[in-house]
């Protein structure tokens, strides 16, 4: 089938959908042309859609029409999650209605897709409640990129991550139906669970619009402590000793001397730039039972050679140990324009040796590579600083890159612990699922979306793609 | 458009200004839930994340200057919250100078003919801005105007109005201009009431001085009655930041370089000035002179130097007040003031001090109003967008008065009182009209 030119395509939408929601100049083709990862495809025009209905027409005519869709929330991936590889209709989530409601009795949050992640944790927390996935984008992120995306931050060592409190969604399917999956219940297994099924799947597998969101109640208090070490092992230690110990922090953050040093560069914090590991551990939960913990956690670390422990007094103290953390990622692009920010994921007995492996990448490719990351659930976030006009040193990026993910399923692990597969990971997801596994999935792609036009070029590698190409 | 189309010579001189700059954006989309454009357009290319990346497509040779960028650029506000957002400090209003600098040296070059609002703007930036005397007449001018009793058959007929809606609305919004007798003289010393505590340099601005110099000689008086002197530089000049908006890089240079000489043929401590617009140009002359060696450390110098008013007064202990305030106060901050000084909490604590009166922030006051420069004159519609969502904020604080530090900002929200129909129980201040008046000066 022949695919209608752009003009035609315009022509047809705007029987539907107004002319200032259908952008089609090269100025807003451009500015949907890339995410928070790196790569810039042009897509030939973009629609905002507001309902719905607006949303389940474009997908019927693109998929009439065999043009392929990809739906955008806020634009803040990291894996290339929203780009238009193959060029077609970029369809621009983040105007979509805005409505939020919080349902105190049965503890829910009904959201629809364009719903700004924070505005879901303020909600909540007006009511006393907790909604507790906190990607650190979650002031910009929209709830529809975080459920497709399955993201999580910090607390995902104890609360979990997205696809936790997804309960229920409303989804506009490949073919354009709008189908329902889950509901308000918190126990359901009524047939397959289509709803776990669509969160992460990045787009494939269909448009969602609204999410039906378990909530928690808002835990009593919390205490943060920092911990250095000058042994990396050490680190490692302390952190699977204190989960051990029958203590469950819900946080546990690693930042190693690279990124340290980055840091009291970028905003002076006090941090011991000495140190080979930074810990920082925090426990929610009852008063008196958080105070036990956090003594607790400071021996440990205390045990394993800990050359300093700091329990935050108040807020303030508390506050600033996590502005530390925050600064990382800004302070890391101090010694680079080109941050390639992986995911990798291990078990968390692992770290040390993952750890281990990340300096042996670094030294044998030369590259500016810093680690940070939630210890406590393994997801360690190993950036590469580069820049990207640099060809010769992005070659490197390549294989050290692809020599990370190699090395994180060696140990057990995954591609990805919160960023998703996208683009940048595609080629290695045999090497994680096997041939079988991945045709399984293949498979179910194929059965939700026959011509293959809902957000192409994502999760599966293309023909003959064994590895990350950078430039 | 394709490549082969496009003028290199343009796209290579933005890269060159641009490119480093923009190419730290690493398009986290931190900057989104700041910027008011994005917030009231609800497109990524009116966000500042998507107009670094326009001038980045644009040094690439991938877009045209005037097709394609400059839209973008011009429903810009220059606010420059985005700048104070992001996390790995892109320097945004460096960017955005580069972009409306090659865009108007091009649109020179290319001959595209001036449309009626471009030439009146040029003509306004050449003759009438730098040039105090003329625009002091324009100002008694419109004295004249109002006292006379014309403007209330100018707006009772509607007459500007159908020459030019925005023209008509804000003409409106104007508040009342002083009789020309009242006027401070430029070169003259205004001694301090009380011991001397410091001596300072007072910058009286182009619109302050011409429309609102009320408010300087409320400035001065209060200065005075605070134990300061005050000097008004005889050589002082407007401060360059129209021109700079338009892209004006060496009519601003001229500019920056007169108001330097003529800040240290005085010797004083500071140089204060009393709106956010000034304030932040003459803050980054270092920035705008940069590439002139010889004039560095003058440059830096005069940066150290500058402070706002609020900032001198915060620092007085005893402000001496004399009435007591009727009222709820909010505050709406000047972008350039906020943003570009980074001086946010001596307004602030000043309208907290007033006796009597009781402030409220507003949700959002760090949100733009959406006046930046002259914003709303060249994009009415989507610069009233943003100020309707504004005065939501505002009248939900009750209150009576709301204050800003920018003449642009005042006349701007003077304007949403009246578009909202709340003339008969707010008012729209300078902070100045506020502290000075529960000082006793009229
Ligand atoms: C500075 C920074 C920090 C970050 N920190 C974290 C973190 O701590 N944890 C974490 O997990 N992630 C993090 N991320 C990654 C990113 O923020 C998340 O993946 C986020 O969930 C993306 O949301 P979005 O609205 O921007 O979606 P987009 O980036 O626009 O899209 C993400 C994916 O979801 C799809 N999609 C979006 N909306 C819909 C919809 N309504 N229906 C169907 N598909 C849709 C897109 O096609 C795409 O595949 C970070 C990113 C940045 C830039
Ligand atoms: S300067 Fe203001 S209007 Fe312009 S991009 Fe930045 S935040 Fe938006
Ligand atoms: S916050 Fe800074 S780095 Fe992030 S998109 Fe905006 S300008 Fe770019």
């Amino acid at each position: 089938m022949n695919r209608p030119s752009t003009d035609e395509l315009i022509n047809l939408i705007e029987q539907e959908i107004p002319k200032e929601r259908v952008l089609r100049n090269l100025a807003d083709r451009y500015s949907y042309s890339y995410d928070a990862s790196f790569g810039e495809y042009l897509p030939d025009l973009v629609v905002q859609a507001l309902t719905k209905e607006e949303v389940s027409f474009i997908i019927k005519l693109a998929n009439e029409h065999r043009i392929p869709v990809y739906p955008r929330g806020s634009a803040t991936s990291l894996s290339g999650g929203s780009l238009a590889v193959n060029g077609g209709i970029m369809l621009d989530m983040s105007q979509f209605e805005k409505k939020l409601m919080i349902d105190q009795e049965n503890l829910l949050a009904i959201a629809s897709a364009s719903v700004i992640t924070s505005e879901i944790h303020e909600a909540a927390e007006n009511v006393g409640l907790f909604y507790p996935p906190d990607p650190s984008s979650s002031h910009v992120s929209t709830i529809g990129g975080n459920i497709l995306e399955n993201s999580s931050g910090p607390k995902g060592l104890k609360y979990g991550t997205t696809k936790e409190y997804v309960i229920g969604l409303e989804v506009v399917t490949p073919t354009g139906e709008i189908i329902r999956t889950g509901g308000k219940t918190v126990k359901n297994v009524t047939g397959y669970d289509l709803t776990r099924l669509i969160v992460g799947s990045e787009g494939t597998l269909g448009v969602v619009t609204e999410a039906i969101i378990r909530l928690i109640p808002k835990p009593e208090d919390r205490k943060t402590l920092l911990a250095s070490f000058d042994s990396l092992i050490n680190s490692g230690k302390a952190i699977t000793n204190i989960l051990a110990s029958g203590i469950l922090p819900s946080a546990m953050e690693l930042m190693d001397n690279a990124c340290i040093v980055a840091v009291e560069n970028y905003i002076p914090s006090g941090l011991p730039i000495e140190a080979e590991a930074i810990i920082i551990i925090e426990v929610d939960g009852h008063k008196s039972a958080i105070q036990e913990e956090i003594d607790k956690c400071a021996e440990v670390c205390e045990r394993f050679n800990a050359t300093s422990v700091k329990v935050a007094k108040n807020e303030l103290e508390r506050e600033q140990i996590w502005k530390s953390r925050r600064m990382v990622s800004p302070a890391i692009t101090q010694i680079g324009p080109t941050k390639i920010s992986e995911d990798a994921t291990v078990p968390r007995s692992k770290i040390p040796e993952m750890m281990e492996k990340l300096s042996e990448i670094r030294e044998k490719y030369k590259l500016n590579l810093v680690v940070f990351g939630h210890a406590g659930d393994g997801n360690l976030h190993p950036n590469i600083l580069t820049d990207k006009r640099n060809i010769e040193e992005m070659k490197r990026v390549e294989e050290a890159v692809s020599e990370i993910f190699e090395a994180a399923i060696e140990l057990g692990g995954t591609l990805s612990g919160e960023h998703g597969i996208g683009t940048l990971k595609a080629p290695y997801m045999s090497l994680e699922l096997g041939e079988d596994g991945l045709m399984m999935m293949q498979k179910i792609k194929e059965a939700w979306d026959p011509n293959n036009i809902l957000n192409p070029g994502k999760i599966f590698p293309q023909e003959g793609q064994t590895k990350v190409v950078l430039i | 458009m394709k490549t082969d189309d496009i003028d290199t010579k343009y796209s290579e001189k933005l890269y060159e200004l641009s490119y480093d700059a923009a190419n730290m954006c690493v398009q986290c989309g931190y900057c989104l839930p700041v910027c008011p454009t994005y917030l009231t357009m609800g497109n990524e290319a009116q966000s500042p994340r998507g107009r670094i990346n326009l001038v980045k497509m644009a040094a690439e040779g991938k877009i045209d200057i005037i097709n394609d960028l400059k839209e973008p650029m011009d429903l810009c506000l220059g606010c420059r919250a985005c700048e104070v957002a992001c996390p790995v400090n892109v320097p945004y209003g460096d960017i955005y100078g580069a972009a409306l600098n090659v865009i108007a040296e091009k649109e020179k070059a290319t001959k595209s003919p001036p449309t009626m609002s471009d030439k009146l703007l040029q003509t306004m930036l050449k003759n009438l801005f730098p040039k105090k005397n003329r625009l002091r007449t324009a100002g008694s001018f419109l004295w004249f105007y109002q006292s006379t009793g014309l403007s209330k058959i100018t707006q009772n007929t509607k007459i500007v109005e159908m020459v030019s809606k925005p023209m008509g609305q804000f003409e409106r919004a104007l508040p009342k201009v002083e009789s020309p007798t009242k006027r401070y003289k430029f070169g003259e010393h205004y001694k301090a009431v009380g011991e001397r505590k410091m001596i300072v340099a007072f910058f009286p601005g182009c619109i302050m001085d011409a429309v609102m110099s009320k408010i300087n000689r409320q400035s001065i008086e209060l200065l005075q009655k605070c134990g300061i002197e005050v000097v008004i530089p005889q050589n002082i000049t407007c401060c360059g930041a129209l021109h700079s908006h338009q892209g004006e890089v060496d009519a601003t240079k001229k500019l920056a370089k007169q108001n330097i000489e003529a800040f240290e043929e005085l010797g004083v401590t500071y140089l204060i000035n009393n709106a956010g617009g000034c304030g932040a140009m003459l803050h980054e002359y270092d920035k705008l002179l940069a590439d002139e060696p010889e004039w560095k450390n003058r440059a830096n110098k005069f940066v150290d130097r500058s402070r706002d008013i609020t900032e001198v007064l915060a620092e007085i202990d005893d402000i001496p007040y004399e009435k007591e305030w009727q009222g709820v106060i909010t505050y709406q901050d000047s972008c350039h003031l906020r943003n570009v000084q980074g001086v946010v909490d001596p307004p602030r604590k000043l309208l907290k001090s007033v006796p009597g009166a009781t402030f409220v922030e507003m949700k959002n006051s760090h949100l733009c109003c959406a006046s930046g420069g002259i914003y709303n004159l060249l994009n009415f519609e989507e610069s009233m967008e943003i100020l309707d969502e504004k005065m939501l904020h505002a009248i939900k604080t009750e209150a009576s008065t709301i204050v800003t530090t920018n003449p642009g900002c005042l006349l701007q929200m003077r304007l949403g009182i009246e578009r909202s129909g709340v003339k008969n129980n707010m008012q729209g201040l300078h902070l100045i009209e506020v502290i000075a008046e529960a000082c006793g000066i009229n």
